[in-house]
């Protein structure tokens, strides 16, 4: 899971890093100490109702999808199920007057097994001045989720973009192509396996190599 | 010209559009696919557009992205948290002190120190913010003008704006990509005489931004070009999600300065400017009215700045404070002799932390935050995430620009061609942050 797998993958050695850079690109100093990436939110966070304020309000309204609420620096996310996401997207908009949604951003937590991908919407209700966070996940295996252009228009976009970035399929979307990235372009880059740098470049039929494999520094 | 099975495609490459139209004459199909972009000069950079036309009339317009697209999602991931600021500072270049500010207070939130943030480092990121959006206004309206031939405009739109980035570098040391608000606080406090010149600028702008008024607001021309186009109610800005002075437009006064304040916006004093067309020429209206109410929080954000000499513009964490104090040169920021003087010549346990700090960085807490201001361009969020680490787990912008390019299509299909480069202006998109 450190970033340099890839490269290793393909049989080459680790340590051809740019400008002496090795492994990860770790800046820090501390590149050789791996540590684990536990997905934020963890189960212990998990929070118990009477959640205060609003929070319950939306809460229960919620309720038939059976949210995980948890509550950190005075922000409520509901963690939902993906066979409930479209549920809870429309119960949000047309109950609760959540207007407008503000995309969706993509996270990929490699050691979260079963739902490495996750899915992050941040809706905000005009109407109340108030904002919560839905947040789904899909596995590896079967990257897909529901799109939720039918109910926000202006994911639209935002789908596209977390499709191109990591490889979420979001099923009935009008047309779910990449977005920022060529359309021909392999892999996703913003997956935790996928390296910063060291990829090959196609243009016009000829093959860039990365720039530290261009020539030798040593 | 060559011909493919059932198509014939024309490459334009300038003065040649009489050549065009009088080949297309010939042929009975009116229907054309015009490609524009991403070079063109009317496209606010690498914007493509791809347009269907029977005749004039636009059947319909999509828009291409991801030219300037520069993976800087990713490289974040790569750096600390204060490295961050250097990056999210290039995404929307017009506007780089709201990505900064964004990105900071999602970290703020996440570390929870946004009420420890010094009363001083707040005001200078109001003030600089305000800067930000009348520069930033000033190029769309500079702009915008360029594109439908109003090339005064865009002069003195420029002028105006060489003044801001001038205060920009007298205060960051850099006029664009400052890299200036860090969590916890700004890079650096007050250079001398910086409070003057933001006065002798505040009088020189009363004067000057009357000239735009003067110029178009009732200039017959710049109306006709400008009223009743690229049309879009409130019900569609809120399906779209669009923000800023485009929702401002038809409108409903939500600013998020004013509904959910931010960096103590609460204590200043503006107004919310609306208009009720929905159209180019409202938003246009808005941005010159937004200008003069930046100007007031300038105002009050510069009186505000007298009583605070001397104050602290960095968190007091020492876990957090950025150690170096840096130096404003002619050729930008650099380190502080001061500094370094302490580090290597006098204290041992000053290196240690500064080398610590700096090379490492602080750690976050985890978790995920979501903050959002109110940009020139609309509502600018961070999705900031935490694994506890040194660096970002995984930061995500939620760019106005981006979203509300998504309304080129209601905006331009069933209007005239002409008329697609007003729409593009009146939504002011900014590649550097549409495509990050």
């Amino acid at each position: 899971m450190s970033a340099d797998t890839p490269r290793q993958a393909r049989g080459e050695a680790a340590d051809t890093g740019m400008f002496g850079v090795h492994g990860t690109g770790d800046t820090s100093g501390y590149g050789g100490l791996v540590r684990a990436t536990p997905a934020p939110d963890r189960a212990s966070d998990v929070a118990v109702p009477p959640y205060g304020g609003w929070f319950d309000e939306v809460a229960d309204a919620l309720a038939g999808a059976a949210p995980e609420v948890v509550i950190h620096r005075g922000e409520i996310t509901f963690r939902v199920r993906r066979e409930h996401l479209l549920e809870v997207l429309r119960t949000l908009r047309d109950g609760l007057r959540f207007e407008l949604c503000s995309g969706v951003s993509g996270v990929h937590y490699p050691t979260d097994t079963g739902g490495e991908l996750h899915a992050v919407y941040h809706l905000l209700s005009m109407t109340f001045n108030r904002r919560v966070r839905v947040e789904t996940s899909a596995p590896e295996e079967d990257p897909h989720l529901p799109s939720g252009v039918s109910i926000y228009p202006t994911l639209d976009w935002h789908e596209r973009e977390t499709y191109d970035m990591f490889g979420i399929v979001f099923d009935g979307h009008p047309g779910l192509t990449r977005i920022l990235m060529p359309d021909d372009w392999p892999g996703h880059p913003q997956r935790k396996d996928y390296p910063l740098g060291g990829i090959p470049v196609d243009y016009h039929g000829a093959t860039i190599p990365p720039p530290d494999e261009r020539r030798s520094y040593s | 010209m060559t011909a493919t099975k059932n198509e014939r495609v024309f490459t334009v490459t300038g003065q040649d559009w009489d050549d065009l139209t009088d080949e297309i004459r010939e042929a009975k199909d009116e229907r054309i696919v015009v490609n524009m972009g991403p070079q063109h000069p009317s496209t606010h950079g690498v914007l493509r557009l791809i347009l269907e036309l029977e005749g004039e009339t636009v059947t319909e317009a999509r828009a291409g992205i991801g030219y300037l697209h520069t993976g800087i999602e990713k490289n974040l991931e790569f750096r600390t948290w204060t490295q961050g600021t250097t990056f999210v500072t290039r995404m929307d270049y017009l506007s780089p002190l709201f990505n900064e500010a964004a990105y900071v207070f999602g970290v703020e939130k996440l570390l929870g120190i946004t009420d420890e943030v010094p009363e001083k480092a707040q005001v200078m990121r109001v003030l600089l913010m305000e800067l930000n959006r009348i520069s930033s206004h000033l190029v769309a309206i500079a702009t915008g003008g360029m594109e439908i031939g109003a090339l005064t405009v865009m002069t003195i739109g420029f002028r105006e704006r060489e003044l801001v980035l001038d205060l920009f570098e007298l205060i960051t040391g850099l006029r664009m990509n400052h890299a200036f608000i860090r969590p916890g606080g700004v890079a650096q406090d007050l250079p001398a005489g910086a409070l003057e010149e933001i006065d002798s600028f505040i009088r020189l702008m009363k004067k000057r931004l009357r000239e735009y008024a003067d110029l178009c607001n009732a200039n017959p021309v710049f109306k006709g070009r400008l009223e009743g186009v690229g049309y879009l109610d409130l019900e569609g800005c809120l399906a779209l999600g669009l923000t800023g002075p485009i929702l401002r437009s038809t409108g409903y006064p939500w600013d998020l300065r004013k509904t959910q304040p931010y960096s103590g916006y609460e204590d200043y004093d503006f107004d919310v400017i609306t208009w009720d067309t929905a159209d180019a020429y409202g938003r246009f209206r808005i941005r010159l009215a937004e200008m003069w109410e930046s100007l007031r929080i300038v105002e009050q954000a510069a009186k505000r700045l007298e009583g605070l000499d001397g104050a602290p513009v960095m968190v007091a964490d020492k876990k957090i404070a950025w150690p170096a104090r840096l130096a404003i040169g002619s050729d930008g920021m650099g380190n502080s002799l001061d500094h370094i003087r302490h580090i290597m010549g006098e204290s041992m346990e000053a290196l240690i932390h500064h080398f610590k700090l700096v090379t490492e960085g602080f750690r976050v807490p985890p978790g995920q935050a979501y903050a959002a201001v109110e940009s020139p361009r609309g509502e600018l969020g961070a999705h900031v995430v935490s694994d506890g680490g040194t660096r970002p787990y995984r930061v995500h912008f939620r760019d106005p620009s981006f979203t509300n390019l998504q309304a080129t299509s209601v905006m331009a299909e069933g209007g005239m061609v002409a008329d697609v480069i007003v729409s593009i202006a009146s939504i002011d998109p900014v590649m550097g942050g549409v495509d990050r």
